[in-house]
């Protein structure tokens, strides 16, 4: 699946949607973000709580297209103009991250 | 730097007075000087005291307003709307033309080019530089107005950002001389060495703001080589987990980055406060981390294991009360 179908068509509110939809081949739930560093794969959205600049760093170093912020947590404008600069996509949800996963899970593994 | 930003209005006001210039390169300087054009924001410079008038003043009471207060430029309000600015060109055409007595409202400039609260200082030199006024009013994001920067606020925080970097940089300098002294760095002669690039960066105590920029820098290099994408993932995260171990633990410390052709060597060095139990360190789930380091999530005992589990050599030397150095080569798996 691509980028834009968080939003369009799972309904995570796109709070900063990059140039150039990436494709997004798996998924990854952690707000440890070494944990996150040593086991999410390539091209996987990140599903965290993790709402600051430093989950930015971390996802454009390992290749992640997109972070899912749950429990609707406030996303500092740093943070935006952070995922803007390094051409990651930020959504937030209400859903918690356990909801989040399910949500995916068969888009992704199933 | 910043692709794709465009949530605030861009419009046009006055035309009139000498053009300001900052001779500053907002994407290509000096990393010390990039830093801080991003790290400060407009609402760090700008005065939040506005002097302002409603479209019902006359241009008249706007420029003994001006002159009373020694300034250049009044936005004109509805509460904290902005609806337009009178400069003082605006001021010396009404009087040059005859119209000082006209209100403000159907004399001021309506079409305005606006700086937001949150934006980088880099926004405010770029647009000195673009559209040459001498003010911008600042806008939040509910679109209040809450402050006006001029040149000059630009200038003084300028000024005294840059003497403090300066300072630190002086004491990194120090630093590193006195490293340089006593190293008799196990890990000195190195795998990598050669011909490649050395790269080298300073880390601050606490200083998650610029955390990561060093590994972002080395990912660039590597992927500029060529470097196949496994290995380069392999040395940012290795970078990462030893720049982050610096920030959060350490006094404060350097990165150095050898890029050879064949593989990249880390060295991580830093000035204390060293770590009393490295078998520990090195044993996945051990922190030492405080509760505010955690609830970022870091912390958790996993990044020095991940550093290693990474690297093709790894080496740690550190004690107590010393300071802390590891070196870490990555050998890139192919070539691409």
């Amino acid at each position: 699946m691509k980028v834009s179908d968080l939003s369009t068509r799972l309904g995570f509110e796109a709070i900063c949607a990059p140039a150039g939809d990436a494709d997004v081949t798996d998924g990854y739930a952690s707000d440890l973000l070494s944990d996150v560093m040593a086991k999410a794969g390539d091209g996987s959205v990140l599903i965290t709580i993790q709402a600051h600049k430093n989950t930015v760093a971390v996802a454009s170093l390992i290749g992640i297209p997109a972070v899912i912020i749950c429990n609707d947590r406030p996303v500092p404008s740093d943070m935006i103009e952070a995922a803007e600069a390094e051409g990651v996509a930020l959504l937030r949800t209400p859903k918690t991250q356990f909801e989040v996963a399910g949500t995916l899970y068969p888009e992704l593994r199933g | 730097m910043y692709p794709g930003v465009g949530l605030w209005s861009i419009r046009f006001h006055e035309t009139i007075g000498p053009m300001v210039s900052f001779p500053i390169d907002t994407e290509g300087g000096p990393q010390v000087v990039l830093e801080l054009i991003y790290r400060l924001k407009v609402k760090d410079v700008m005065k939040r005291d506005v002097i302002t008038a409603s479209a019902s003043s006359s241009l008249r009471d706007i420029q003994l307003s001006m002159r009373d207060r020694g300034i250049t430029g009044v936005p004109i309000v509805d509460g904290d709307r902005l609806l337009g600015i009178v400069s003082i060109g605006d001021v010396i055409q009404a009087l040059d033309g005859g119209w000082i007595h006209e209100l403000a409202a159907d004399r001021m400039s309506t079409a305005i080019i606006v700086l937001e609260d949150d934006m980088p200082l880099s926004f405010a030199i770029t647009y000195f530089n673009r559209y040459g006024y001498r003010r911008f009013p600042v806008l939040d994001k509910n679109a209040s107005l809450v402050g006006i920067v001029t040149a000059a606020d630009v200038l003084r925080a300028l000024l005294i950002e840059m003497n403090r970097e300066v300072e630190k940089l002086e004491e990194g300098l120090a630093g590193r001389a006195a490293a340089a002294r006593d190293a008799a760095a196990p890990a000195a002669a190195g795998d990598a060495g050669g011909a490649g690039l050395t790269m080298s960066f300073v880390s601050r105590r606490f200083d998650f703001e610029n955390a990561g920029k060093a590994s972002a820098e080395l990912k660039k290099a590597l992927r500029g080589l060529g470097v196949d994408a496994a290995s380069i993932r392999r040395a940012a995260i290795v970078s990462y987990e030893l720049e982050m171990n610096q920030v959060i633990h350490s006094d404060g410390g350097v990165m150095e980055f050898s890029v050879a052709p064949g593989s990249v060597r880390i060295v991580a060095r830093d000035e204390g406060p060293g770590i009393a139990d490295v078998e520990a360190a090195l044993t996945e789930g051990f922190s030492t981390a405080n509760e505010w380091i955690r609830s970022l999530g870091f912390g958790a005992g996993l990044g020095l294991p991940n550093a290693k589990r990474s690297s093709d050599r790894f080496e740690l030397s550190s004690s107590a009360g010393a300071g802390t150095t590891v070196l870490a080569v990555i050998t890139y798996q192919e070539r691409s």
